[in-house]
């Protein structure tokens, strides 16, 4: 087992040595990178496997590198986890269950599934907040059995399955949109800022959906384009070849041209789909776990306000009890003053998602600038290349051309 | 087809330095600009002018008032020009090119042809659709109506007797005039003309329709007009030049034929005195046999086309032209794989379409992202956003509108390989003719054969019979006549085969060279358009990945 004075073994060991009392130089760091997907198991039982590499030289971890073996449901319980846990903190978002049975073993599909799960991680692993989890540990920690005890036992503390967290997102949507439509009695926090941020959260869902489902269609139409320009690049070379004399070398020429444009398409189309229209999904992902903490922090002001109501009831009933100097009272007075302790409690628990919610949302704008920038500066990159690319084959072409006009 | 536009654009360029022409010339070819928004594949691109005329011109885009009346009517359709902005981008980026680039419409085409077709030009448009009535017994009111054209010519041909005509015609005396010209120009590549259409002329809506009629009846007289031998044709002249109700003389005479059948069938062969292989004479049964003529002489050649096919004994001449039976043959194969291309063709420029379209709803997207971050920004950051989400919108809607423009330039690029098919339809008639003229000729042999037997056969039956048979004599003699005629009339024909053999054999000529100049051409713009818009992408996409330079990853 290695252990903690392993490590300071090591680092003892290294040139850079330093004695054991004394601060670390090293700036501390932990990454993390998810890959080599591979398929396990057969049939219907079958699923898909991650490595996940830790790096680190943080004391709580085994040693600056470790490897584990995790599924897609490890990454959900530690989702789940954390987001009971730390409420008010944006939880970076998973890719979806894939609904479609034969799409779910594509290369396509567990590539962008991987990327997203690398992502992910890593989002948490930057997190001053969520890299401290104890359930962060141990899910880039301990070998596959613990873990699938630890999933299991999930099933009766969480009561339900990741299966049903899509439903529970879903209701905790309506609601918070009823709540922000106004539509049920109002137990908002009459914070105009607060409102302000629900609305601009909300919109900005939509608009980032519609941006992400023209991205998706600009994939697939490069993919159109470059089967096109192939279908055309073949029947060009027929036309050559029964045209015989310059003209048909002609014709070949520009035939095989359309056929290696046809490519140049094909691959723009992927990294069009991974480096620009994945990050969109992503952050339209994003923004629905923030939909989420925002129904988890309703839910919170709800049980404040509700326990300041029964308290202020209770109140009443042991002044009246006091009153008519019941016998009575004394349980009501204890009984008050449990409430009393949950109701700061509530109110603790409130705040600090309030307070968190603040920092949260600075955080993720300017994270978001960062991720949507690059997503725009590769897919602006990918396609000057991609134009680039197409017209230098085509000049490339010309002189062929004058050498057919005598 | 066979670079007919650009003969008519070649005679254009040459004459662009006389103002009149000039004129003249660019009010033709070009209407005013739209903003560039029409849908291609609705447009039958009537003045299909290529976009690549040579900067060093007159202004293109300027016209004198009085012509630009003339073709500001709303039945002229704006050719997919787009607002000159971007039409001078598309002039810079040819002419960076090769230098050839400049000339290979023009200059390439006028060497190549013939001096004497350079130096005339015919410019033939048609506009002004106008319902009439139809004039007989117009005791029913509400008789049937029907759409004339303002057809209107300029040229300074000899064979015309001015410069400049306008007339009105009908749909009727275009299918008579194509009639005309099959007849007098068997074994011509004679340009196909618009179809009929009526199931069209009951669905489509009426101003869609005699739009798309005109426009096509432009295609075609401007196809005729560039055809170096039919131009020339009085049939085409009567058509243009004629005021008043068109009359084209009809060298055969149908409804005499038709009652008389049989009984003139000895007069039909023999025709005229005159037996020079002028097609007035001698067209009578020279013409195949269509429908409506000469009923006997349809079942003749029927049966000895079927002869031809299935009886066992060989015909009485073959088709030995070697050179020939080569060249149709790669013909038929090149119409394939012409069918091939322009089909798939298609699909590129459908393609081109939608990836266009959606990059503009792509840039849409983010145009409204940006108005919304920018409204409702409260932090640096989203304002820093909603900067790089313009920057990119800009890009998207730029390159939506290149992709645009190029699509339009590569709709009338490939334009060509459809001319073609157009081509393939004439040359195929071109074939049929040679084909009925040979047929007319085995049968006529065929008869002769057949007269001689008969001839043999009463000669040994008579010359059994003492003092000879007087009927049978009689019989002979009647037998000789019509061999005589016979004979004349397979001179005759075999005269308008070797004829329509000649025509074919330099329309093939023509239709190499042709074919050859304008493919090159089609692909070299084609190639060109395709690069410089892609340079245009790149050069945008470049500033947008310049001024998001600062997120790349190191």
């Amino acid at each position: 087992m290695i252990t903690t004075v392993n490590a300071q073994q090591r680092s003892g060991s290294s040139p850079m040595a330093q004695s054991p009392r004394s601060p670390s130089s090293q700036a501390p760091y932990l990454t993390v990178s998810v890959s080599d997907p591979a398929k396990m198991g057969n049939g219907v039982q079958a699923y898909i496997s991650y490595k996940v590499i830790t790096k680190t030289n943080l004391p709580e971890y085994d040693g600056p590198e470790k490897i584990v073996i995790r599924r897609y449901s490890d990454f959900v319980w530690l989702r789940d986890r954390l987001f009971e846990k730390y409420k008010g903190v944006f939880i970076p978002p998973l890719p979806e269950k894939s609904t479609v049975e034969k799409f779910r073993f594509s290369a396509e599909f567990i590539e962008m599934r991987r990327q997203a799960l690398d992502v992910f991680v890593n989002r948490i692993a930057s997190h001053h907040e969520l890299r401290q989890s104890d359930d962060l540990r141990t899910f880039l920690q301990v070998d596959e059995q613990t873990m699938e005890r630890a999933r299991s036992m999930e099933i009766g503390i969480f009561k339900k399955k990741p299966a049903d967290f899509m439903q529970i997102f879903k209701d905790v949507q309506s609601k918070v949109s009823d709540v922000v439509l106004g539509k049920e009695k109002p137990v908002d926090e009459s914070n105009p800022e607060y409102e302000k941020l629900k609305n601009y959260i909300f919109q900005l869902e939509d608009h980032l959906a519609e941006a992400q489902k023209h991205a998706y269609r600009l994939v697939k139409r490069h993919r159109e384009l470059g089967q096109s320009l192939s279908e055309f690049g073949k029947a060009v070379k027929l036309l050559g070849d029964c045209e015989g004399n310059a003209l048909g070398k002609a014709f070949s020429e520009l035939g095989a041209k359309s056929e290696i444009l046809s490519i140049k398409l094909q691959r723009e189309a992927q990294h069009l789909l991974m480096n620009f229209e994945e990050p969109l999904k992503d952050y339209v992902r994003a923004v629905q776990s923030i939909k989420a903490t925002i129904a988890e922090r309703a839910n919170a002001f709800r049980h404040h306000c509700e326990l300041a109501e029964t308290i202020k009831f209770k109140e009443i009933d042991m002044n009246k009890l006091r009153l008519t100097r019941s016998d009575k009272l004394a349980e009501a007075e204890r009984e008050y003053e449990e409430l009393k302790a949950d109701g700061a409690e509530a109110t603790r628990k409130f705040e600090r998602i309030v307070k968190l919610m603040n920092e949260e949302i600075v955080r993720f704008q300017e994270q978001k600038t960062v991720d949507l920038g690059v997503a725009f500066h590769e897919f602006a990159k990918g396609q000057a290349e991609l134009a680039k690319g197409i017209s230098e084959a085509w000049r490339s072409l010309l002189p062929k051309l004058e050498n057919c006009s005598s | 087809m066979m670079g007919y536009e650009n003969q008519g654009y070649e005679e254009a360029h040459l004459y662009a330095s006389k103002e009149q022409m000039a004129s003249i010339v660019l009010a033709d070819d070009y209407s005013p600009p739209s903003d560039g928004s029409k849908s291609f594949p609705d447009d039958p691109l009537s003045s299909s002018q290529f976009v690549e005329i040579p900067t060093n011109d007159t202004d293109p885009l300027q016209s004198t008032p009085s012509k630009q009346a003339l073709n500001s009517s709303p039945s002229t359709i704006h050719s997919i020009l787009d607002p000159p902005s971007y039409a001078e981008a598309v002039f810079r980026s040819f002419d960076l090119d090769s230098v050839d680039s400049g000339d290979m419409n023009g200059q390439d085409r006028s060497a190549l042809a013939s001096p004497s077709s350079s130096s005339y030009y015919l410019k033939i448009s048609v506009s002004d659709p106008q319902r009439e009535q139809e004039q007989s017994a117009s005791l029913v009111p509400g008789g049937s109506s029907y759409f004339t054209y303002l057809i209107t010519t300029f040229t300074n041909m000899p064979e015309f007797s001015g410069t400049e005509f306008n007339v009105r015609r009908r749909f009727k005396d275009v299918v008579a005039l194509s009639d005309r010209l099959a007849e007098s120009y068997r074994g011509f590549f004679i340009p196909v003309r618009p179809d009929k259409s009526v199931v069209e002329s009951q669905v489509m809506q009426k101003n869609e329709f005699v739009e798309q009629r005109r426009a096509a009846l432009e295609k075609y007289l401007r196809r005729l007009a560039a055809h170096p031998v039919i131009r020339k044709s009085e049939e085409l002249r009567v058509f243009l030049e004629a005021s008043g109700k068109m009359v084209l003389v009809r060298t055969t005479d149908v409804a005499s034929r038709m009652l008389d059948g049989t009984a003139r069938l000895p007069k039909q062969l023999v025709g005229g005195k005159s037996l020079d292989g002028g097609a007035s004479d001698m067209s009578e049964v020279t013409q195949p046999a269509k429908g409506g003529r000469d009923l006997l002489w349809i079942f003749k050649e029927l049966k000895q086309s079927v002869a031809n096919d299935w009886g066992g004994a060989k015909p009485p001449i073959v088709e030995d032209d070697k050179e020939f039976l080569v060249k149709k043959a790669k013909l038929q194969d090149f119409e394939q794989q012409l069918i091939n291309v322009s089909q798939q063709a298609e699909s590129l420029v459908k393609a081109q379409q939608d990836i266009g379209e959606t990059m503009g709803q792509l840039g849409l997207a983010f145009v409204k992202l940006t108005k919304f971050e920018t409204e409702e920004a409260i932090y640096d950051s989203q304002r820093a956003c909603a900067a790089d989400m313009k920057n990119v919108a800009t890009a998207a809607v730029k390159a939506s509108r290149l992709y645009r423009e190029l699509n339009a330039q590569t709709v009338k690029h490939l334009d060509k390989l459809h001319e073609y098919l157009g081509v393939m339809l004439a040359v195929n008639n071109a074939f049929s003719d040679r084909s009925s003229a040979f047929l007319t000729v085995q049968t006529l042999l065929s008869d002769l054969s057949s007269l001689h037997s008969r001839i043999e056969k009463l000669e040994a039956a008579s010359s059994k019979i003492f003092g000879g048979d007087s009927s049978r004599i009689r019989k002979i003699e009647e037998l000789r006549e019509t061999v005589r005629v016979t004979e004349d009339a397979k001179t005759c024909a075999i005269r308008e085969y070797e004829r329509v053999k000649e025509n074919n054999k330099n329309e093939l000529e023509r239709l190499d060279k042709e074919r050859h100049d304008d493919f090159v051409n089609m692909m070299k713009g084609f190639i060109v358009n395709q690069a410089g818009y892609a340079e245009k992408m790149a050069s945008v996409w470049e500033t947008v990945a310049e001024e998001t330079s600062g997120y790349a990853k190191k």
